[in-house]
């Protein structure tokens, strides 16, 4: 185990410091770079919160989808080929599910501001309630 | 750069005296942006009376390689295109000048500075674009509608890209990349099942009409810029690309760019003699537009890691995801609905 503080909060105050105390100083490009490098550390926490556990579940079902072992790489290139090769698609059961819950996790890392995922989110409520 | 250090500023000078009426040389030489397949200046030509407002589109160090993965038409084409685009009423900026060898400063043309605005989030929420935002979609599909009727017989020689052509262009570009995704498998494959037939009328393309190069002022559209993917291929395309979400800048519910609706984009386009449009294909092409910003992410992630270390790259490489949820609402909607 390590020392306090964590990462997270370690990227926390990095990002802060960034937004807060160098930005302001910054004008034009290297402005603009700083607020990138801030959204980027952003992307590093939410990933450092909830990649793990993500990842662990996307594994565990690619295993039972393709009925085999594998890394997330591996198994991933696989469902790829069956794709491609028109092996599986849309209406394979358990597919579309699946690659809903790769995708909007991937969002809620990437870009949880994105149009596109708030609006998934509501179809989403919507369509389980 | 200081301006005595910028050594096409004498050569231009000598362009504008000699094609510019009344120009007796140039002012306020300024890089505007630039990229891997251009570079814009604009500059003032002056005169005894008012300066007159100018651009200078060139390739970088005067010689356009072959840019966006060899997509993209010699600086020359551009000019011609821009020309015939003109004369069937599309808004343009007027060419003024193609460089030639003689001229001594590279391949690119000079045309006029029309006044205006590009950038989509001023024009989809300041003040002086109210009035005019909820009338554009239609003025958009009214000028699609002139520009893919341009005599294909005028046309200087272009690269002619179908459907299915483009969506084995971007699969090859995909595999190339090399880094798994599911969605865009899936998305390749939809494309690969649904394409439009071999016997789609194909006209004269834009290829890159959206936010960013249509130049907007409050009475309207004022000039279609950037033509150099311009190519000849399904006009749906066009009316496609302007639709994807990324070019709604968060205005989700307004698909034309963030400002307006399809009904209003075709019925402009119809009624301005466009051909009926077809909304099988024009769903092909949003979902392979779609894709294409997705492998473009894609590629910008490929030269981060091969060492070009800009964080925004890096950034824009994890945006490929945003393409995945929009493709997924239109190819597996969670609710039945669009």
């Amino acid at each position: 185990m390590q020392d306090q503080p964590s990462a997270i909060e370690l990227i926390e105050a990095v990002t802060e410091f960034i937004r807060n105390h160098a930005m302001p100083q910054l004008q034009g490009h290297a402005a603009f770079h700083a607020r990138v490098a801030a959204n980027a550390l952003d992307i590093v926490k939410r990933e450092m919160e909830i990649g793990p556990e993500a990842n662990q579940q996307e594994r565990t079902r690619l295993m039972a989808l393709l009925g085999r072992d594998g890394t997330l790489d591996e198994l991933n290139r696989a469902l790829c080929g069956k794709i491609r090769t028109g092996e599986m698609g849309l209406d394979t059961p358990g597919l579309v599910d699946h690659l809903w819950d790769v995708t909007l996790t991937k969002l809620a890392i990437d870009q949880p501001k994105y149009s596109g995922y708030l609006r998934a989110l509501e179809e989403k409520h919507k369509a389980n309630s | 750069m200081s301006r005595e250090a910028n050594p096409i500023e004498a050569p231009l000078a000598e362009v504008a005296r000699k094609y510019i009426p009344g120009a007796t040389g140039i002012a306020s030489l300024k890089r505007l942006s630039g990229g891997a397949s251009q570079e814009i200046w604009s500059f003032q030509a002056t005169t005894k009376d008012d300066p007159v407002a100018l651009i200078l589109r060139r390739a970088p160090g005067g010689f356009r390689d072959t840019g966006r993965s060899g997509t993209a038409v010699p600086l020359a084409t551009e000019a011609a295109l821009i020309k015939l685009a003109e004369e069937v009423g599309v808004p343009v900026p007027p060419v003024r000048h193609v460089l030639t060898e003689e001229d001594g400063i590279g391949q690119g043309f000079i045309m006029d500075h029309v006044p205006g605005e590009t950038l989509a989030r001023k024009i989809l929420r300041d003040e002086e674009f109210a009035e005019v935002r909820p009338k554009l979609a239609r003025q958009c599909g009214e000028i699609l509608a002139r520009l893919h009727t341009v005599e294909k017989s005028k046309l200087p020689p272009l690269r002619t890209a179908t459907g299915r052509d483009e969506v084995e262009q971007y699969f090859s570009t995909y595999e190339q990349l090399d880094y798994p995704h599911p969605v865009f498998e899936l998305a390749f494959r939809w494309l690969r099942d649904n394409a439009p037939d071999d016997t789609t009328r194909l006209t004269l393309v834009h290829g890159d009409f959206r936010n960013g190069n249509l130049m907007i002022g409050p009475d309207g559209v004022r000039a279609v810029l950037d033509w150099e993917i311009a190519h000849i291929g399904d006009p749906m395309a066009d009316l496609s690309w302007i639709c994807i979400n990324p070019w709604r800048f968060g205005n989700i519910d307004l698909p034309v760019g963030g400002f307006g609706t399809r009904e209003d984009l075709f019925a402009g386009y119809e009624a301005a003699g466009g051909d009926k449009v077809d909304p099988a294909r024009v769903k092909f092409w949003e979902v392979l537009g779609t894709l294409k910003w997705g492998v473009m992410c894609m590629g910008m992630a490929s030269a981060f890691l091969q060492g070009d270390r800009s964080v925004e790259r890096a950034t824009i490489g994890r945006r490929s995801s945003e393409t995945e949820v929009d493709l997924m609402r239109l190819l597996a909607p969670l609710t039945g609905k669009e």
